[in-house]
């Protein structure tokens, strides 16, 4: 029988009718319950493309986790009304112009008032007149300290800076390791070269002996033996990946050990295990980044659940989300403690900004989870991310300390 | 406040370990040349897609002998084969026939673009996003004259140049890399004699996408692969032939060579940031008064 005999008009005809009364059916008996429900919907602009496509995209995974885990349980209630989480997501490519387009999509076409990213200085600068003129406030992951700073009250870093997270990792490698010279390495970029600017400061000031404070590669280079060479033949006792993207680290720590290099490694921003012990190997072992909420040793039951969600959502868990597992959920918590009236106008949601605190759900120590920055920005506009800072033992991540930025 | 010495320049490292890292450089550099200036001269088409060729060459070998745990040699061979493929049902089924009614050589470009936009979303959905590596199929470092050279690079060198030599022994000495420099000399005249055209130009097609694939596989050893890297390196691969010559064999080398100690030699003895911002200076004046290149000739 071929498969022509078999598709007569009339099956065709019938099949099609039973898909429209089934999907009358299901519509029907889905609709009491989308009605009992309303929905938030957060937006997220970054880097989803590229090379950085793993800083946007982990933005956009835990979002996704976190909404899902929230729409698991009926939604998250604000206000006594339970809320459907919805995710909106661009990318913006690291692109100034298509963040504001982006941004402009997400705040005029779809109305939302709470976005999530960008991920670098120059794409979070310009956003800021759209997100002013929409009255909608946004979580970058971003260290320009304009940013931050009145009169501008709509942005909150999402993280940890490395002007903060560095004199906080330097002083403990001087005290623990005898840490005495220290050298600065970075990708040409505005980011990377703005934290390594402030890295060197910080150093300065902790009386360091800086061996190298502006070497630079190209954030396209592929073989970082060249650079390196330079750097390890300064001996210094540290060298310093200014803001390198996890991308990279992996080679640059090879292509230190390979040319023979015994001193310290670290950086000031999130890295994850997998990808720098695959890329890396033992070369990998003592380099010391900051992290999240990752490590099995600090996180609570409930970062484990949202671990397994991020890794159905994504394919597989990065541990760089530890540091961006905090934003929706402090949205969330925020909105609850403003009201439904912050959904759609963020002043009461600025006004709950000041006092809010909470266990913090991710850590097993439950230490207060709150809005600082106060002491670097002149208001409370940054998530009290916890300092984890973490090195590589073993082929796994082991945390040296846990750090406050207030 | 702490006066900082000036770091001087050159910080003690030793030319040999510059010409060494400007040596490996070059090899990789010519590999992934040679299969854009292939294409180009055959087809008189930029391939905007070359680097996430590359690319996914890379995701092959990782899958075949980084979670598989084949043999390294049969993760070259399936990136290779599996890009000609890809890169035969490129020519066949899109550039053949917009090469053909086109009227403008724009609309080529543009589909090279929109090609190289498709297969890097398709390996951010397949593959995701993280950066992915392998283990080194030869670990080691050998030292020599104050310069380190990890057995992987040599590796890595020795099996470029070994792909390199075959290229140039295949395309001036057998019959089907004399049609190809045929076809790139002249396509009507090749044509009168006989050269099946289509077939010909499917050929340097797949043999350029396979090259990709073959660099991508070699290269991950050594750079690890992620899904956004194809961008950067078309650009690495289309300076290489502006200082060789577009369409050149011998010159896509040669901009290798140009390149790779360029950067080795900049990065040794200049502040980092200057190296590249006078490469780009320097390719700047060059094409103002040699816009064809250094080889800028076709073959033959």
């Amino acid at each position: 029988m071929t498969i022509e005999t078999k598709l007569t008009r009339r099956t065709l005809l019938a099949g099609a009718g039973g898909l429209a009364a089934g999907g009358l059916a299901v519509g029907g008996l889905a609709r009491p319950a989308i009605a009992a429900t309303k929905t938030f919907t957060i937006g997220v602009c970054g880097v989803m493309s590229g090379a950085a496509a793993s800083w946007g995209l982990t933005n956009k995974y835990c979002s996704l986790a976190t909404a899902a885990m929230w729409n698991a349980k009926g939604g998250f209630e604000i206000g006594g009304q339970k809320y459907h989480i919805e995710v909106a997501a661009v990318d913006d490519q690291n692109d100034p112009k298509l963040s504001v387009a982006g941004i402009q999509r997400l705040t005029q076409q779809d109305g939302l008032h709470y976005i999530i990213g960008p991920n670098v200085d120059t794409t979070a600068v310009a956003d800021v007149p759209d997100l002013n003129k929409a009255g909608a406030m946004n979580i970058p992951y971003a260290f320009s300290k304009w940013l931050y700073t009145k009169p501008r009250e709509n942005s909150i870093l999402g993280m940890i800076a490395s002007y903060q997270a560095g004199p906080i990792i330097y002083s403990y490698l001087m005290k623990a390791k005898g840490v005495k010279s220290v050298a600065f390495l970075a990708a040409n970029a505005s980011d990377p070269l703005a934290q390594m600017k402030e890295g060197v400061a910080a150093a300065r000031k902790l009386g360091l002996k800086i061996t190298s404070s502006s070497e630079t590669y190209e954030p396209s280079t592929t073989d970082f033996f060249p650079v390196m060479a330079k750097i390890v033949h300064g001996k210094p006792d540290l060298i310093v990946l200014s803001g390198v993207a996890p991308a990279a680290a992996p080679q640059l720590l090879r292509a230190a050990r390979q040319l023979g290099f015994k001193g310290l490694l670290s950086t000031e921003t999130a890295q994850d295990i997998k990808i720098l012990v695959q890329g890396a190997g033992k070369d990998a072992e003592g380099f010391i980044s900051v992290g999240g909420a990752s490590t099995p040793a600090i996180r609570s039951a409930y970062m484990d659940d949202f671990v397994k969600e991020y890794a159905k959502v994504a394919g597989a868990w990065n541990d760089e989300a530890g540091t961006k597992v905090y934003a929706l959920e402090m949205v969330l918590r925020t909105l609850a403690v403003a009201g439904p009236k912050a959904i759609t106008d963020v002043k009461p949601f600025q006004t709950a900004m000041a006092g809010f605190s909470i266990p913090n759900p991710f850590l097993k120590a439950r230490s207060p989870l709150k809005y600082v920055g106060t002491a670097y920005f002149g208001q409370k506009r940054q998530i009290g991310v916890p300092l984890v800072v973490n090195e590589v033992k073993g082929g796994k991540f082991e945390t040296l300390f846990v750090g406050s930025v207030s | 406040m702490l006066a900082v010495r000036p770091v001087p320049l050159a910080q003690g490292v030793p030319m040999t370990q510059a010409l060494v890292d400007g040596c490996v450089l070059s090899a990789n550099y010519a590999l992934i040349a040679l299969g854009i200036t292939l294409i180009f001269s055959i087809m008189n088409l930029l391939n905007f897609a070359h680097g996430q060729m590359l690319m996914i060459g890379g995701f092959m070998v990782y899958y075949v002998y980084g979670v598989f745990h084949l043999p390294f040699a049969l993760g070259l061979l399936a990136a290779a084969l599996v890009l000609g493929l890809i890169g035969a049902g490129f020519e066949r089924f899109l550039f053949r026939r917009v090469l053909r009614v086109a009227t403008r050589e724009e609309n080529s470009m543009l589909l090279a673009v929109g090609t190289a936009l498709l297969l890097e979303n398709v390996a951010l959905f397949l593959f995701g996003e993280k950066q992915r590596g392998v283990p080194e199929t030869v670990s080691g470092v050998v030292q020599f004259a104050g310069a380190f050279l990890p057995y992987q690079r040599l590796e890595v060198f020795l099996v470029a140049l070994v792909l390199i030599l075959g290229l140039l022994y295949f395309v001036q000495y057998t019959r089907p890399g004399r049609a190809m420099r045929a076809l790139a000399q002249d396509r009507d005249a090749a044509r009168l004699m006989g050269v099946n055209v289509d077939r010909t130009a499917m050929m340097g097609f797949a043999i350029g996408a396979g090259l990709a694939g073959l660099a991508g596989g070699l290269l991950v050893t050594v750079q690890g692969v992620n899904a956004g890297i194809g961008t950067d390196i078309s650009i690495k691969a289309f300076i290489m032939i502006m200082i060789g010559g577009a369409g050149v064999v011998g010159g896509a080398i040669l901009g290798a060579v140009v390149l790779g100690f360029a950067e080795s030699i900049g990065y040794a003895y200049l502040p980092g940031s200057l190296t590249y911002l006078l490469i780009f200076l320097a390719l700047i004046l060059f094409l103002v008064i040699r816009p064809r290149g250094i080889m800028g000739h076709p073959w033959g």
